[in-house]
């Protein structure tokens, strides 16, 4: 019994039913994720030249459907889930997101700073003469 | 949990090692899933160096040096077709995840394939915009701007070269080896990459594309 249980656990994630329905069941997975992933896509290129959204905020509404997708991508075709057997891989994702939003947050934030506490280019350029 | 209650487990394998986790009978991880979070650190760690790239791109895209700005040199069309190229094949490349697990080789084949062509395709599209963008002018050297958006898309498009050359591999591996667990493995962590792959490439439409053409 308990070599059947182990038989039966030794799964990654994505497999996780019999034989039969794992076909049917791996197909609907990635046609979802596509269809999600096509809809969020064409939001995205199609988002700018509509004036649905006020101009100033397509460029957080871009990032909002970009992040979104991402997400569809990590649980349709990664296969990331909430199964015991994806702890580490979902604590490693955590890690991998804050290392990721430092980076970025924190290089977009100091050159913006850096910018605006720099003379502008002609003032510059008189302060040598 | 008595050993009694074993007999009505349930039949998802998720609460059965749920289950079994409570009988602390559950032992180490199978290889498989090893395999997959080993591949999964590099691929974050390769994704933190993309952050980089991307912070990179973000911070310099005013810094045009006088040269063409993203609106005068982008096409969004082109992208457009190379985004479709892109999840098209992180779709058969799933559908030949799916074979591999229903053990039918030809379907497997198949869906080999259409990843590679698909992914050959948007190659090619790529290295035809850098190709008229270097003939406008338009190079690496020509602002810093310039110089962020090639290192980006270049580096993207390296590890998509790569990719393709181990699906290649993947596909000569099982037919000359068979589906062999060891080999199983190497496909796992070959879907992985390519699928991470598509991750990039949805940051890299948004920030480097969308963003761009609007300077």
């Amino acid at each position: 019994m308990s070599d059947q249980v182990f038989d039966r656990n030794d799964v990654a994630p994505g497999d996780d039913s019999p034989f039969g329905e794992k076909i049917v069941h791996g197909i609907r997975t990635y046609v979802i994720g596509l269809a999600l992933a096509v809809l969020l896509t064409v939001i995205s290129f199609t988002l700018p030249a509509s004036h649905l959204v006020w101009p100033p905020g397509v460029p957080v509404a871009l990032v909002v459907f970009a992040i979104a997708q991402m997400g569809v991508h990590l649980v349709f075709f990664l296969h990331i889930t909430t199964g015991p057997d994806n702890t580490n891989n979902v604590l490693a994702l955590a890690f991998g997101v804050l290392m990721v939003a430092l980076i970025i947050a924190g290089s977009l934030f100091i050159i913006s700073n850096l910018n605006q506490n720099m003379a502008p280019m002609n003032v510059m350029m008189n302060m040598r003469h | 949990m008595s050993v009694a209650d074993v007999a009505v487990l349930p039949h998802d394998p998720y609460q059965l090692r749920r289950a079994a986790n409570e009988l602390e009978e559950a032992g180490p991880a199978s290889k498989r899933i090893i395999a997959g979070y080993g591949f999964w650190l590099f691929l974050l760690s390769d994704i933190v160096m993309f952050s980089a790239f991307f912070a990179a791109y973000a911070v310099l895209l005013g810094a045009n040096a006088g040269g063409p700005t993203g609106s005068q040199i982008f096409d969004l069309r082109n992208t457009a077709v190379e985004t479709a190229c892109l999840l098209t094949s992180s779709f058969t490349c799933g559908m030949a995840s799916v074979a591999v697990d229903a053990r039918k080789r030809g379907w497997f084949y198949a869906a080999m394939t259409g990843t590679f062509l698909l992914g050959g395709y948007f190659l090619v599209l790529e290295a035809r915009e850098f190709a008229s963008l270097v003939a406008q002018g338009a190079g690496p050297t020509r602002s810093a701007f310039l110089s962020a958006f090639f290192t980006v898309v270049g580096c993207h498009g390296l590890h998509v070269t790569a990719g393709l050359l181990w699906l290649l591999t993947m596909m000569a591996q099982i037919f000359a080896k068979g589906l062999r667990a060891d080999i199983l493995r190497r496909f796992l962590c070959f879907s992985l990459f390519w699928h991470a792959l598509d991750i990039i490439w949805v940051a890299l439409f948004t920030v480097v594309y969308l963003f761009g053409i609007q300077q």
